[in-house]
Order: C-alpha cells, then sequence, then structure tokens
C-alpha cells in the first residue's frame, strides 16, 4: 500500500494558477447562526448526516426487537415489554419508514451531497442557501413528527411503510391506525416538502453554479449521480405528497378517494367509491424512483472511490452518465412492477416487467464498468475502497434477484415473500448504507480534518460485510419455501415450522452485525478528536475539495474560485509528474 | 488485503449458491397444472442469473487480489474504457433481460390473459380481518346477493359474509371456512375482500391474488394431487395477519360431490 502523503505544495501552486479572486463570504459567528440555523451548506450537511446517523441507530434498534419476538415471542424486554403481533407491525412499519426516508433519503443526498456538491463542482454555496436551511428544518421536524408517532394513544401505525388503505384509512381497522397513522402520513408530508425545496437547490447549483471549466461531462460522477437524484426527487415527492394529503382527507374529513365501501369489525365506514388501487399507483409512482434516489448517490459514490484507488480512470465515464441517466428515465416506467399481484390489469404487469427487465441492463453497464475499472489497477486497499468492493459486491448480490421479482409469471409464488425482504435490503438497504460508510471513511478527513482509524474501519467492514449476507441471503431461502413476509409469527402455519432455525439464525447474526455498528459509532466521535491529523488530499484524489483547506473555510476555497481543466478521474496518466492530475491542473494532459 | 477479500467474496458466493443448488431450502411441492411452467421458468431464471451472480463475484475477488497494489505490480492502465465493450454488454444483457421475460409471457398469459373455462368450479373468496370464508353457488349455480349491513363477522359462516336470505338464489349457497375443490377441473374463484387488502397465497398451487374491497377479481386454477394444502394471507392486513390462514383440501369429484351435498343437506 501507498502512504497517504498529501500533495500540500504542489495544491498551493494549483491554487495560484488556477484561481482568480470572487467575493469571500465572512462566516457568522454566534452559535445559533453558525451550528443551527446555518445557512452554510457544510453545515447543512453534517446536521442532515447526524439527524441520518440518530435515525438509522433508531430504524436498527427497531429491527432488533423484531428479530427478537421472532424467535422468542414471549420474551419480556426492559423496557420495551412484551412485544405484541400489532407491535411488532408497528415496529416494522417505523423501522421502513425511518430507514427509507430519514436514513437512505436523507444522509447519501442531503448529508454527503449538501457538503460536497459545491465543492466538488468549485462553487461558494448551494444556489438557494436560505431554501437549504429550511429544507433540513422542515425534514426535522418530520423526523420529531415521526417518532412522537410511538407515543400517542395506541401507538404507531401497523400498515408498513407502504400505508396500503383501506389499512391505513381506517382508524378502526387495527392499533396504532389512530392518531399514530395521521402523525405517521403528515411527517411524510413534511418530508416531501423538504425534499422538494433541497432538490430544487440541488438541480439549480448544479446547473448555475459549476466554476469556469467545469463543464458537465467534467463533473464527478458523485455530482452527475446527485443531480440525477434531485431531478427523481422532484418529480416523485410531489406525488407522495399529494397522494399523502389525500389518505389524510379520507381519514378526517370524510372523502374516499381510497376507500370503497367496506365493513370493519362488523361496522359499515361512512366511505364509498374510493379505489384502493389509486394509492398504489400513487404510492409506487414515487416509491420506485424512490429506490434510485436511495442508491445513485451510493452509485456516484462507488465509481469515484473505485477509480481513485484502483488509481485508473473511471471505465467509460459517458457510459456512466447514460446509464444513470437512463435509470432515472426508465425509474419512472417500472412501478407497475409492485402491483403484479395487485388486481391491476394483467396486460399492463406485461408492459411493466419489459420496462423492468429493460432497466437492468445499464445496472448491469454499471457493474461491468466497476469490474474494468479494477481491472488492470494498482488498488489501495483502504477503508473506503473496502466498503466501495462491498457495494458492487451486495449491488449484484441484490440486483440478481431483481429479475425474478420482475416477471409477473414468477412473482406468483415470490411476491410478499422474505425473497422480497432479501431483494430490497441487499441492494437498496444494505449496498446504500455501504454508501454512506464509504462516503463517511472517504470524506471524513475533509469534513474534520483528522483521520479515522483504519484497522477500527477494517473491522467494522469485515463484520458487516459478512453478517449482510448471512442475514440477508438465507431471507432468499425463506422466501423460496413460501414465507410471507410482515408476519409477527411464523407458528400458525404447519409449512413455516421447518423454517425457524433459519429464522433463529438470522437473529443471532442480527445481533453481532448491529454490535459490530458500536465500533463504526466510536471510531466517528474517537476519531474526531483524536484521530491521526489529515492533510489536504490524503487519498491523493483529483476532484476540487482536495484542492482546498482540511476542514474547507466558510467560502470553501478562501476567496478564490478555481478554474477547471481536466476531467475528474486522471490517475496514473503516462508522463505526469505523479501518479493523479488534478482537476485544476494546467492542461497537460490531452482533452479526453 | 487482497487475499483475505478475493477468499471471503468467493466464499460468501459459494456457500450461497450451494444452498440453491442443493435445494436446501425450494418452492414447496407444486400440485397445480401452472406449477411445472412457472417451475421451470424459475428454475431457468434462476441458473442463468446464479451463473451471472457466481461470475461477477468471482471476477470481483479475482480482480481485488490480482490488481492489489504492491512493489512489484506494473502501473495501472491508463484507459478511458472500451466503447465496443460497453455496446457488447449493453447488448448482451439486453437480449437476457427481456429474452428472459419473453419466454414467461405465456405462462402468465395462460395464467392470467384468458378467462376460466366455462366447466369450471365457481368458488367465491371472501378476505375479512382475520379468516377466509369460501361460497360454493349450489345446484342452481347462482350466488344469492350479499349485503354490507349484514355482515357479522364475529357470527362466522354464512352471517360473515352478509348473505342475504331473503334471496331466492342464496338458499342453497354454501358457505365453508375450508375449501374443497375436486381434483383435475379447473377452478374459478371470485376474490372480495370486507375491510381492507388481503391476498390469497395457495403456495402448492403456484396462486396469488389480493383480494380488493370495492372488487371482485376472477381468477382460475387447476390442482392435479388430491391431498390438504394450506393457504395464507399475503398482504399486510392487520395485527392478525400472520394468522389468517386456512385449508384447501383437494379431493375427488365423488368426494366432493357428497361434501357439498352434506352440507347442502345440514342447511335444510
Amino acid at each position: 500500500m501507498a502512504g497517504s502523503t498529501g500533495g500540500g505544495e504542489t495544491i498551493m501552486a494549483t491554487r495560484q494558477i488556477a484561481a482568480h479572486e470572487i467575493h469571500a463570504h465572512a462566516a457568522p459567528q454566534g452559535f445559533l447562526r453558525k451550528w443551527v440555523f446555518s445557512l452554510d451548506h457544510k453545515v447543512i450537511g453534517l446536521q442532515y448526516y447526524f439527524l441520518a446517523l440518530t435515525a438509522v441507530f433508531v430504524g436498527m434498534f427497531l429491527s432488533l426487537l423484531m428479530r427478537i419476538h421472532l424467535i422468542w415471542p414471549n420474551v419480556s424486554l426492559p423496557l420495551v415489554g412484551e412485544i405484541k403481533p400489532e407491535t411488532y407491525l408497528s415496529l416494522l412499519t417505523m423501522h421502513g419508514t425511518i430507514m427509507v426516508f430519514f436514513v437512505l433519503t436523507t444522509a447519501p443526498q442531503g448529508g454527503f451531497g449538501n457538503y460536497f456538491l459545491p465543492i466538488q463542482i468549485g462553487a461558494a454555496d448551494m444556489a438557494f442557501p436560505v431554501l437549504n436551511m429550511l429544507s433540513f428544518w422542515v425534514t426535522f421536524i418530520g423526523y420529531i413528527v415521526m417518532l412522537s408517532a410511538f407515543f400517542v394513544v395506541g401507538g404507531a401505525p401497523l400498515h408498513g411503510w407502504t400505508g396500503y388503505p383501506p389499512l391505513s384509512a381506517l382508524p378502526s381497522a387495527g392499533p396504532g391506525e389512530g392518531a399514530g397513522a395521521d402523525l405517521w402520513i403528515i411527517s411524510i408530508a413534511l418530508f416531501c416538502v423538504g425534499a422538494l425545496m433541497s432538490a430544487l437547490n440541488f438541480i439549480t447549483t448544479t446547473l448555475d453554479m459549476r466554476a469556469r471549466g467545469m463543464t458537465m461531462m467534467r463533473m464527478p460522477l458523485t455530482c452527475w449521480a446527485w443531480f440525477i437524484t434531485a431531478i427523481l426527487g422532484l418529480l416523485a415527492f410531489g406525488v407522495l405528497f399529494s397522494a399523502g394529503i389525500l389518505l389524510l382527507l379520507d381519514r378526517n374529513a370524510g372523502t374516499s378517494f381510497f376507500v370503497p365501501l367496506v365493513v370493519v369489525n362488523g361496522q359499515i365506514a361512512a366511505h364509498k367509491g374510493g379505489s384502493p388501487l389509486l394509492w398504489q399507483h400513487l404510492f409506487w409512482f414515487f416509491g420506485h424512483p424512490e429506490v434510485y434516489i436511495a442508491i445513485l448517490p451510493a452509485m456516484g459514490l462507488c465509481s469515484q472511490l473505485v477509480s481513485v484507488f484502483s488509481r485508473k480512470p473511471i471505465f467509460g465515464y459517458k457510459a456512466m452518465v447514460y446509464a444513470m441517466l437512463s435509470i432515472g428515465l426508465l425509474g419512472f416506467m417500472v412501478w407497475g412492477h409492485h402491483m403484479f399481484m395487485s388486481g391491476m390489469s394483467p396486460y399492463s404487469a406485461f408492459a411493466f416487467s419489459v420496462m423492468t427487465m429493460a432497466i437492468g441492463v445499464p445496472s448491469a453497464i454499471k457493474t461491468f464498468n466497476w469490474l474494468g475499472t479494477l481491472w488492470g489497477g494498482r488498488i489501495r486497499f483502504y477503508s473506503p475502497m473496502l466498503f466501495a468492493i462491498g457495494f458492487v459486491s451486495l449491488f449484484v448480490s441484490g440486483g440478481i434477484s431483481g429479475p425474478f421479482l420482475a416477471q409477473p409469471t414468477l412473482d406468483i409464488p415470490l411476491h410478499d415473500t422474505y425473497f422480497v425482504t432479501g431483494h430490497f435490503h441487499l441492494i437498496m438497504g444494505v449496498a446504500s448504507i455501504f454508501g454512506i460508510f464509504a462516503a463517511t471513511y472517504y470524506w471524513f478527513p475533509k469534513m474534520f480534518g483528522h483521520m479515522m482509524s483504519e484497522s477500527l474501519a477494517r473491522w467494522h467492514f469485515w463484520f458487516t460485510f459478512v453478517g449482510t449476507y448471512a442475514i440477508f441471503m438465507p431471507m432468499h431461502y425463506l422466501g423460496m419455501a413460501g414465507h410471507p413476509r410482515r408476519y409477527s409469527q411464523g407458528t400458525e402455519l404447519a409449512f413455516l415450522q421447518p423454517l425457524l432455525p433459519l429464522q433463529k439464525f438470522i437473529t443471532y447474526v442480527a445481533f453481532v452485525t448491529i454490535a459490530a455498528q458500536f465500533i463504526f459509532l466510536f471510531n466517528l466521535f474517537w476519531s474526531m478528536k483524536y484521530g491521526k491529523k489529515a492533510s489536504d488530499n490524503p487519498w491523493e484524489a483529483t476532484t476540487l475539495e482536495w484542492t482546498t483547506a482540511t476542514p474547507p473555510p466558510h467560502d470553501n476555497f478562501g476567496g478564490r474560485t478555481p478554474a477547471v481543466y481536466n476531467g475528474p478521474y486522471e490517475y496514473s496518466v503516462p508522463g505526469a509528474p505523479r501518479d493523479y492530475v488534478m482537476q485544476t491542473d494546467p492542461a497537460t494532459v490531452a482533452a479526453h | 488485503m487482497g487475499l483475505v477479500l478475493l477468499v471471503v467474496i468467493w466464499l460468501i458466493t459459494f456457500i450461497s449458491a450451494y444452498f440453491f443448488i442443493a435445494k436446501t431450502w425450494w418452492l414447496p411441492t407444486g400440485a397445480s397444472a401452472a406449477a411445472a411452467g412457472i417451475d421451470h421458468h424459475f428454475a431457468t431464471t434462476y441458473i442463468l442469473m446464479g451463473i451471472v451472480f457466481v461470475a461477477a463475484q468471482v471476477l470481483l475477488g479475482w480482480f481485488a487480489w490480482k490488481y492489489r497494489d504492491r512493489a512489484a505490480a506494473s502501473p495501472a492502465r491508463y484507459s478511458h474504457g472500451n466503447n465496443t465493450l460497453e455496446i457488447l454488454w449493453t447488448v448482451l444483457t439486453l437480449i437476457l433481460f427481456v429474452g428472459l421475460n419473453l419466454m414467461s409471457s405465456s405462462i402468465w398469459a395462460s395464467e392470467r390473459f384468458r378467462a376460466a373455462e366455462p366447466g369450471a368450479l365457481q368458488v367465491e373468496v371472501t378476505g375479512m380481518q382475520f379468516a377466509w370464508y369460501f361460497r360454493y353457488a349450489g345446484p342452481d349455480g347462482k350466488f344469492g346477493a350479499t349485503k354490507p349491513e349484514l355482515i357479522d363477522p364475529s357470527a362466522g359462516g354464512e352471517s360473515a359474509i352478509g348473505l342475504d336470505p331473503t334471496d331466492p338464489a342464496s338458499k342453497d349457497d354454501v358457505v365453508s371456512g375450508i375449501m374443497y375443490t375436486p381434483v383435475n377441473r379447473e377452478v374459478e374463484v371470485i376474490l372480495r375482500a370486507h375491510d381492507v387488502i388481503h391476498s390469497f397465497f395457495v403456495p402448492a398451487m403456484r396462486f396469488k391474488q389480493d383480494a380488493v374491497p370495492g372488487l371482485a377479481i376472477r381468477m382460475h386454477f387447476t390442482p392435479i394431487t388430491t391431498g390438504d394444502y394450506e393457504l395464507a394471507c399475503a398482504e399486510l392486513c392487520g395485527l392478525g395477519h400472520y394468522k389468517m390462514h386456512g385449508m384447501l383440501k383437494v379431493v375427488s369429484q365423488e368426494e366432493f360431490d357428497k361434501w357439498l351435498a352434506a352440507r347442502e343437506a345440514e342447511k335444510q
């Protein structure tokens, strides 16, 4: 492994050549303006990141309670008490919702996107700093409202993160469907508002704030990913917001958008003529692009890391950009694959199926290109790279079950079983989380000025990587054997009895894997204070964040604005003095 | 580090693949006419995807080891990619994925595009929190009317589905908590739900379809082996979701007729 010496002197030289003066912003001094109601994209990025960090530990804790209940249904836990079947469903609902919205959507885009998009394109801040602050605080309030659902009469809702009506529309349909369900919907609506504001900001910033020489095709693939994610967010969250409002009206204003005439517990509900399938269409019109909102930033980051740590240009930069664009476009044409068994027309199921199989193609292209980048490289196995390779592995494993579920024929046995649970946890769940881990290990030195402990990071990686497979691969086996998901117990059906050992195995591994996350937590906070001092460019990378001070000054480039002469992945250029050429280095390389 | 990665990735791959190949856990034994076709296509998909899975992971582990940074390594290859390769693997994946899809479309079409055969046995399947009820039309071949105001789930049976006793057509309707069907005769299920969405899942029949309030969804399957088959709810429907299950008894036509006649006699 090569040492992590920074290119400090060269960076200074680069600045003199490449930069020209701009108006310098003064940093605010008061604590409130500096750390709470900050307009600085870096502080807002950290706020998003730490929001997601608390959320991921809450969500993980909920999943642990679920795993405990599955194999020891009658155990009474300290503080929590005995978990009842309805409590299990509340845990499941809140686990899914918190993870999807407040972790997978929040950390990669709101956290790292906010912090590094402006720096990587050479801007002093986001286009609309006040809007940026607002989007964080609205998201924060949404998070508090979500958590408060645990503490109202009836507890948190039990309708799953997909919230299918009539279950989610009728307070009488189950415990948690009263005030808890209202809070759940309000929280999601608030989240949508925050995400819409944030999306506008990302799109405008990417289009209008790029430094001189930073053409679209010179942007790091991380920026492309954040940009495309923002477009998806802009188109998807508006639809979910509207659906949420309609559901709120059905619950509280006597409308019947989603509820037909139904009889719950022998009582006729005061609704008539609504369509439960309408919700599913609206929800999944958001819900499928959401999958890509969660994973596109990780794809961009992974491309970046594979190139940086293989010391090679990314294989097929343009192909990567086009693949992400086609994933974004096709992502809006496949939502019906969640509804093959819903009662939707079987003919449209056929059409959705073809589109879904087609979206596998750009995903495969990305995998080929990551492998192509590793091929012939000189790989340095620092912790960000370990997680990037882990991401590729999980992306393949989670992706490979996609073509099963994309075919309605195979959805007949597999839909709503653990096969689906295994599939999406591997790919949109843990693969995206690996993206977050990789990003943390990679950018921590820039954000906090210290290095994280490599040896702790490695332990964290091995436990998490192996643990993830040991938890989610067996879920595919459960699903093939026909185990329905969202069952609080497998005791009622004879054909589920032989599967109990597998369930036990999963829970045991979950304990170990969750425990290993505290290595990460410790490393994060310990390194902030005691980590080795980081140089400006510890990974010897080429993009703009490594040309500025560590941590970056308030206006990112210390009163200067960089000019860009090279593509983002110029590694091992023949004839160059070092094995990397910064984006700001004068044009010694022929344009690519 | 490269070697450890290779070993771990390969081990994970081979262990995962082993349990798929050994069929330690597999689809339950099929007992319907459609099962063979669905299972065959499942196997095809799984062999093709299995090859892709193993190839990609093996390559990933191997590259991590082979191209690790060390003193003796040659400099990294300065290459921005290869358009021929990009086009090649795009076309190949497109053929693989869309081809796979088209192969299975005829099964889907025969399951879902066509209506049930004229001689099929009609069974109305009603889901409610947290039970399944099965209704047979009786000798008149007509289902009697049901009324929402008559629905009383706690009473069970006919009252649970709100059967209107004043409708002449309902006189010979049989409502059962166990589903009986004759073997080798197509069954047309008419799926209903009273309260929330449920999903009628009979693993051995390779049958799954949501029951949606406000809709009567018609689907069909043909049991080909006699026996008792568990059925379950596959759509989250509330706190008792996990215990919303039932039994499908596939019997000979004579036994079926005898059972139905006995239930008719009980009613009179």
